[in-house]
């Protein structure tokens, strides 16, 4: 105002150098939060694409596709196909077989290579195409003898190679592969021996020892995965639900219900690792439930979604007005038909939402899983039945990323990136329904 | 699996109830409901509960008391010139109970071979090797003082199973009968029915302290049998992390307490700005479509597992600094797992909670802070910075807080990518270790609990737990001391 009036020349309209400034000023500060937004969403959008454009390459995989002569000679020395004696023929039979099948399909299509004798060809082939051959000899022994088509798996090299992770100048010291090897390679998928195809066995598949990453698959622990989210929506929807209407409908304002009120909020923010420690030393060290089991990770995600089942379930709970408790108790309901007959109700939609998030925080979480022995544990079986399911050791999907992440060879890499793609995906999924619930349900009072 | 079976028995006994005490109710009434103190559901509902409940706690306690009790009477069986010198009793008892397990599983898969069993003083190997066969590895040979501790363990872990058994169906049937008895047209079922309702909610709530109680005793009981091991003085004041499991560990925890805070204070550096920025501009700039748009995406970063982006410092983020400031580069790093990586990534991570937590506190502020502010002729970003954050400091302040607890107890990305070494150091390129890295790495793997170098690992969980407990509390209560000064 003095301004103004001290220069009676100069209007409102123009600016001095203080306002402008003071603008400069309010145009930097704008700026700064555009570039936080945008480093926000950068970040965002450089973390799925990394994801992303690593993981992928776990959904295809090299095949094989030659004709082997299942030789008798070799899988039934004494010729009587007595399945006691051809199982006792082991996957080192089986091996030279395949390799001298992939030899003979190279002659037979004249490609040139200075890679003349059938061993020579073990690194194109990995090894576990012997034990696809042989639970197929052991399944149909009537094959014996004849020359059947198979598609085996390509070794980890190979693979990486149509890949592009394995490349000429990076082999030199490698000793699972050679130069005249790519060579063939490259001969091989133009004659489309060696094809690329998706990969379902990465999906469905159980995992595989160091070695053989080409036969890695991430099915077995996502088995484990469901046994304890089995586990955990089972104790911990109940339990939160009946937790929750207790505080907010029937919990007096008394000590007690202030202690249950500190420890759940205290409760949400204990790292996730001390749950492990819980769990630990309280179902293993005290209780000796078996190590690894779904069942004891279910019980530690358990304890620690419940605060988030809590909270949210209270919201939803708070959410709905009290007109509709007293117009319960008008007509003659006691406080608790009240509650489990028409508030519980009006709050589902609500407490689904909630659960559900509180399943994909639970099914995301790694590390107490690694104190109670779900990971350094090679998942290869399938549970056998619904008791095995739940006791038996496994792994589970986030804990199997971890053990990918941690070995030596390059592989596993892109199947812990393609292993996230599908735990993304789950998550997504779960987040999807908990806003179409959320949509579709959500009533405004 | 009995006590599943038994689970299943009560299930069925309890429909039963529910289905007969309607019916008697019913009948009592003469068929005429409306002469019931209760609606029929109730009287059904009393004699379900009345079956459930009561055998159902029998079942629970039994159950987590039977190893307890069994442990004891065997230990105190067990003769004591048979414990090997560098053993204790508790040792010996695991061995006892693994051999047991050991034997229970060969039993069931039908490959239990009596023969090791009765030929143990002259072949201790066999039975190892049996015992090995279905998936129970033993350490060292069985001796016959072992093997007859863990026979007489079986043998009492298969009759407490028979007692439990008969015990959880004589409460039961007890509680059907007593119920059955009581059901009758004027007995008022409702009440009753809806009281033990209330005391299973307030069960229920209980979990929540039965689970801090849980944490509380499993980390103070090992943690005290640490410090008897190990003095707490060396653990708290020791300037060196070393352990090995051959003895003579150097255990302080001072390393690791560093590591945890550089690693935590680089995040926050990464974290605070972005995220308090991104909360401003989306609480005061943006127009109501970029918020729509920009704050789920930014929270989607809140959503992803950490296990993620411990890959990603791993695999991405850590080569991607090497390439800078590695060998090739300004040659400051060593190794792509360093501070650094970590710190940058857990920023990452927490950009979202400082955001979101802001954004609320910043949308508390009352509207007529503003209006005053520009009233007065100042700008916008003069009023957001000397009225709004002024108002909000607060719950700022709180907000970063609960950032920095969430930071401290991160375990996926330093496991993944801050590096296994345990220095003082204040290079943010060297690698560096924390405490739940150490925790995780001193408890997996084939962890023999009554060592120092395993048990230290609650100790430091012990720590891990009251430092956050320590900054949620304060966060809690400056938020809550504070808040509705402008309301």
């Amino acid at each position: 105002m003095s301004d103004v009036m001290s220069n009676p020349g100069r209007g409102l309209q123009t600016q001095d150098a203080r306002a402008r400034r003071r603008h400069r000023a309010e145009v930097r500060f704008r700026a700064y939060g555009v570039m936080a937004i945008a480093t926000g969403l950068i970040l965002l959008v450089i973390l799925l694409g990394t994801i992303v454009s690593n993981g992928t390459g776990a959904f295809r995989q090299a095949f094989v596709e030659i004709d082997v002569y299942l030789d008798p000679a070799k899988l039934d020395k004494k010729g009587n196909r007595d399945i006691a004696d051809i199982k006792k023929v082991s996957t080192f039979g089986y091996a030279p077989l395949a390799q001298q099948a992939l030899l003979a399909e190279i002659e037979a299509r004249g490609i040139e290579t200075p890679l003349r004798k059938a061993k020579e060809m073990k690194n194109l082939l990995s090894s576990s195409a012997a034990a696809q051959m042989r639970d197929l000899v052991i399944a149909q022994p009537e094959m014996i003898g004849q020359t059947v088509s198979f598609r085996l798996l390509a070794s980890s090299r190979v693979d990486g190679y149509l890949k592009g992770r394995v490349m000429r100048e990076n082999i030199a010291k490698d000793k699972n592969i050679s130069v005249e090897q790519l060579d063939l390679t490259d001969a091989l998928i133009q004659a489309g021996v060696i094809t690329s195809g998706f990969n379902m066995a990465f999906i469905t598949g159980s995992d595989a020892s160091e070695s053989r990453p080409e036969q890695a698959g991430i099915g077995v622990s996502m088995l484990g995965s469901l046994f304890m989210m089995v586990v955990v929506l089972v104790l911990s929807l109940p339990i939160g639900v009946a937790a929750s209407i207790y505080l907010e409908e029937f919990a007096p304002k008394n000590r007690l219900t202030d202690l249950i009120e500190v420890n759940i909020s205290n409760l949400a923010a204990v790292p996730s690792i001390v749950f492990g420690i819980l769990g630990l030393a309280v179902f293993i060290q005290f209780a000796h439930l078996p190590q690894s089991a779904p069942l004891v990770g279910g019980l530690v995600l358990t304890l620690m979604t419940l605060p988030t089942v809590i909270i949210s379930t209270r919201a939803a709970l708070k959410a709905v007005p009290p007109s509709i408790r007293d117009a319960a108790l008008g007509v003659g309901a006691s406080k608790m038909q009240s509650v489990f007959h028409h508030v519980l109700p009006l709050a589902m939609p609500g407490i689904l939402t909630g659960t559900i998030l509180g399943l994909a925080q639970a099914l995301g979480e790694t590390a107490p899983l690694l104190l109670i022995g779900m990971v350094g544990y090679v998942a290869t079986n399938y549970p056998g039945g619904l008791a095995s399911g739940f006791l038996d050791p496994n792994s589970a999907m986030p804990a199997q990323i971890y053990e990918w992440a941690k070995r030596a060879d390059p592989a596993f890499y892109e199947r812990a990136w393609g292993g996230i793609m599908i735990l993304l995906a789950f998550l997504l999924m779960m987040n999807i329904i908990a806003i179409l619930l959320r949509r579709r349900f959500e009533r405004r009072w | 699996m009995p006590a599943l079976w038994l689970l299943l028995i009560l299930i069925l006994l309890g429909v039963i109830g529910y289905v007969v005490g309607r019916a008697r109710a019913v009948r009592s009434a003469g068929g005429n409901v409306s002469d019931l103190h209760s609606l029929p559901n109730h009287y059904g509902s009393f004699v379900a509960l009345s079956v459930v409940v009561p055998a159902l706690t029998v079942m629970l306690i039994w159950l987590l008391a039977q190893p307890l009790v069994l442990n004891a009477i065997v230990s105190t069986d067990f003769p004591v010139v048979a414990i090997p010198e560098n053993a204790s009793v508790d040792l010996v008892m695991s061995d006892v109970r693994r051999i047991a397990e050991g034997l229970d599983k060969a039993e069931a898969q039908g490959v239990l071979d009596q023969s090791p069993l009765n030929t143990i003083a002259d072949d201790a190997g066999a039975l190892r090797g049996m015992l090995a066969g279905v998936g129970v590895a033993l350490g060292a040979d069985v001796t016959p003082e072992v093997l007859s501790a863990s026979q007489s363990y079986r043998a009492l872990a298969a009759s407490g199973q028979g007692m439990m058994t008969g015990l959880v169906l004589l409460v039961a049937l007890v509680g059907f009968a007593y119920a059955i008895r009581r059901t009758h047209k004027e007995f008022r079922a409702r009440n009753v029915v809806e009281a033990g309702i209330k005391t299973l909610l307030i069960f229920a709530a209980s979990i929540a302290i039965l689970t801090t109680i849980g944490i509380v005793l499993s980390l103070i009981f090992n943690t005290l049998h640490f410090f008897r091991l190990h003095p707490a003085s060396d653990f708290f004041q020791g300037l060196v992390w070393a352990p090995s499991f051959g003895g003579g560990s150097e255990l302080g925890v001072l390393p690791l307490l560093w590591g945890t805070l550089y690693i935590s204070l680089i995040a926050l550096i990464v974290a605070v700005p972005v995220g308090l920025f991104a909360a401003i501009y989306l609480s005061e700039y943006a127009t109501p479509g970029v918020r729509a748009f920009a704050k789920p995406l930014i929270e989607i970063l809140a959503g992803i597992p950490t296990i993620v982006y411990g890959l990603f410092a791993l695999l991405t983020v850590g080569p991607m600094l090497m390439s800078v400031f590695g060998r090739d580069g300004l040659g400051w790093m060593q190794a792509g797992t360093a501070v650094i990586t970590a710190g940058l990534v857990m920023g990452i991570m927490l950009i979202p909670f400082v955001s979101s937590l802001s954004d609320d506190i910043i949308n508390a502020v009352p509207q007529s802070l503003r209006d005053g502010s520009y009233a007065l002729g100042s700008t916008q970003s003069e009023t957001i910075r000397q009225v709004v954050l002024p108002a909000a400091l607060p719950g700022i302040v709180g907000a970063i807080l609960l950032a920095a607890s969430r930071a401290i107890g991160e375990t996926m990305i330093v496991v993944l990518g801050a590096g296994a070494a345990a220095r003082l150091d204040l290079n943010p390129f060297e690698a560096m270790t924390t405490v739940t890295a150490k925790i995780v790495s001193q408890l997996t793997g084939d962890a023999d609990f009554a060592s120092p170098e395993a048990l230290v690992a609650f100790a430091l969980g012990m720590t891990l737990f009251v430092i956050t407990l320590a900054l949620n509390v304060v966060a809690l209560m400056i938020v809550r001391t504070y808040r509705e000064q402008y309301e």
